[in-house]
């Protein structure tokens, strides 16, 4: 079923639960993501998809299992300790502000200063703005227009740029093309592809699957959850995917093609 | 893939970047871009009507009065500005001026302290009063409408409190009475004129400087030539009246000085940042682990200590304080001033500059109106109007903005 290459996961969850109350929202899971490559993270609503991501990022602790990061066991205790070991996440709200250009929004929390007074340092940070959205192919138009002025792509891409600055090995996003036209999406979904081809592992989760179809390596799908399988794109139908989604058999929910935005 | 087509700016507004068209400046001044310049109009266009009414309105002798009369209302903008650029508001402002002038003529006069110390107390004092109130705020959640409101009552009760029986406390000392009182001589006016010019000339080139040497867009040399001999002849025109007059107010300096320290603050350290940050989108400023509660407490307290600075000077012109002080309209023109000059009442946008430029819109038609004559009604009226269209103004360049995409 899983495609299995030579190298190890970077970041690996073994054996993972979480409860919260009645609900058990994740049931031993075995999660891992290699770099260089881009999982599809997918389910139906409830299935765990965010749980099991908030547990990457470190928001949440899991009751049972391990955290592997490159190979070894890891403690982590909270988002500061995630993106210390390397993990960045996205969420789908962007948390831009909108009054703030791109550079004020890539480096909000970490502003290059300089000098005694500690003046911030815009020169520096104008620059390694634009070396990084360079890197990226990005399509944002100026450095130091304001994020409001700018599309929903073009923020979605500023977002991402930003869990960049960091120098992640890891980068989780959260539906990035939720609520994106056609041509955004499009840009987003490149930009997905730099960040493999420059080796950092991604976990994309997706309600689109021609989204998750066209971008990744590896479709990991959640049900109730649980694992309810794990796919390589090139021998993994969109039938196959959504049987395992809904758990129902192959001939169920034929109409649904997987090409709804959720 | 960055195509940049526009010299870009330093600061968080793109008010200074240079349209490439007559259309596209027209367009962009509509939705609200060159807010400055658009505040400037408005005053020219006082300024015009009012020396049409009235030959001595734009006399050296009214401008310095104009100075001295905003002086003290400036000053407490300044603190509501910042106040403003997060989304809040402050309605305590006036009574801490006049609670904090109060505490420094109580000391100085009844209890014998030395001027200098006196202000410090006074300004103390508001430094406090700013910290209780913003930590209030932020502890417990309340809007900051409501705590400053319940400032705005109990402080005005700790200020009769402070006054006591006689409800006046005349002021005579020295240094206090001088604060507005200074007048420089037309050498040190110039000095002072020359050395803002070179500094002005020197951050301005020296930014230039270093974004060529980084490999950055840069304005060309032109446009900075032209922006240093248009601050250097302003500079040059206002030293030259004032000191037809009785000299450069040292009020004046104080004010401007107060513009400038706080404009670096906003735009050029980490904690200017995080306040338009706050204000633009609190949620993204708490993840991208801005201290917001530390943020908006600093803020509180730099407003009311700004107030207090504001009511110190109103004292030492009044060369009194009494029941009255940091009454009335001091908080409304406070409060207008700001917005009427661009300062979104909503967070995030504004600059410090608005606080100077505010109060010398409504200061000109307060003493426009004096000087012809008319009565507190027409002045209250006519200033709540220009107040209206400012937020009419800006209510439909919000909306433009947003229609073009440029929100």
């Amino acid at each position: 079923m899983s495609v299995m290459n030579a190298t190890a996961p970077l970041l690996e969850l073994r054996g993972v639960s979480k409860r919260f109350g009645a609900v058990q929202a994740l049931d031993d899971v075995d999660f891992g993501v290699r770099a260089g490559e881009v999982i599809g993270l997918v389910g139906d609503n409830g299935a765990g998809k965010s749980t099991l991501v908030k547990v990457m990022s470190g928001i949440y602790s899991p009751d049972q299992g391990e955290y592997r990061f490159d190979g070894e066991p890891r403690t982590v205790h909270g988002p500061n300790d995630a993106t210390r070991l390397g993990v960045a996440t996205v969420y789908q709200d962007l948390a831009l502000c909108d009054n703030l250009d791109v550079v004020e929004n890539l480096f909000i929390g970490s502003e290059v200063t300089t000098g005694p007074l500690h003046v911030l340092d815009e020169t520096a940070m104008e620059q390694r703005s634009r070396e990084l959205l360079k890197t990226l192919s990005t399509t944002i138009p100026s450095v130091r227009s304001e994020v409001g002025t700018m599309s929903g792509g073009q923020r979605q891409q500023v977002a991402i740029a930003r869990s960049l600055l960091g120098e992640p090995k890891v980068v989780l996003l959260d539906e990035p093309t939720a609520a994106l036209g056609v041509p955004q999406t499009r840009q987003v979904l490149q930009l997905v592809r730099n960040l493999r081809d420059r080796g950092l592992a991604v976990v994309l989760i997706s309600h689109n699957l021609e989204n998750v179809f066209e971008v990744c390596d590896r479709i990991f799908v959640m049900r109730l959850g649980r694992r309810a399988g794990d796919f390589g794109v090139d021998e993994a139908t969109h039938e196959q995917i959504i049987a395992a989604i809904t758990g129902l058999g192959l001939s169920a929910k034929a109409g649904s093609n997987g090409g709804e935005n959720a | 893939m960055s195509t940049v087509t526009q010299p870009a700016p330093a600061g968080p507004t793109p008010a200074d970047v240079i349209p490439h068209s007559r259309a596209e400046f027209v367009r962009r001044f509509g939705q609200g871009e060159f807010g400055s310049l658009r505040v400037i109009i408005i005053l020219a266009v006082i300024w015009a009507i009012f020396q049409a009414a009235e030959s001595r309105f734009l006399t050296s002798v009214n401008l310095v009065n104009l100075t001295l009369q905003i002086a003290a209302v400036g000053t407490i903008s300044v603190g509501v500005v910042l106040v403003l650029l997060l989304g809040e508001i402050d309605l305590s402002v006036g009574i801490v001026s006049g609670l904090c002038a109060a505490v420094m003529a109580v000391l100085n006069v009844k209890h014998g302290w030395p001027g200098p110390l006196a202000v410090l107390a006074g300004v103390v004092v508001g430094t406090a009063i700013g910290t209780f109130q913003g930590t209030v705020f932020t502890r417990f959640g309340i809007p900051s409408f409501v705590v400053t409101l319940a400032g705005l009552l109990g402080w005005a009760g700790v200020l009769l409190w402070v006054l006591g029986s006689t409800g006046t406390v005349n002021i005579s000392d020295s240094f206090i009475v001088n604060l507005a009182g200074t007048f420089f001589d037309d050498v040190t006016g110039w000095g002072i004129g020359l050395v803002a010019v070179a500094a002005f000339a020197a951050t301005t080139l020296n930014g230039r400087r270093r974004r060529v040497a980084a490999g950055l867009e840069a304005p060309p040399a032109a446009a900075i030539g032209l922006r240093i001999a248009v601050v250097a002849v302003a500079m040059a025109a206002t030293i030259a009246i004032v000191n037809a007059d009785r000299g450069l107010p040292l009020a004046l300096v104080i004010l401007v000085g107060f513009v400038l320290l706080f404009q670096w603050i906003t735009t050029r350290t980490r904690f200017g940042r995080y306040i338009y940050a706050v204000g633009g989108n609190i949620e993204a400023a708490r993840r991208a682990g801005i201290p917001v509660d530390k943020v908006r407490i600093a803020v509180f307290a730099l407003s009311s200590t700004m107030a207090a600075c504001g009511g110190v000077l109103a004292a030492s012109r009044l060369l009194a304080v009494n029941q009255s002080s940091g009454g009335s309209d001091l908080l409304l023109l406070a409060i207008a001033g700001p917005v009427i000059a661009g300062t979104s009442l909503f967070g995030g946008r504004g600059t410090v500059w608005s606080a100077l430029l505010g109060s010398l819109v409504i200061g000109s038609i307060s003493n426009g109106m004096d000087l012809l004559a008319l009565p507190s009604e027409d002045k209250f009226m006519v200033t709540g109007a220009v107040l209206l269209l400012a937020v009419i103004i800006d209510a439909i360049t919000g909306s433009k903005r947003r229609q073009a995409g440029r929100v």
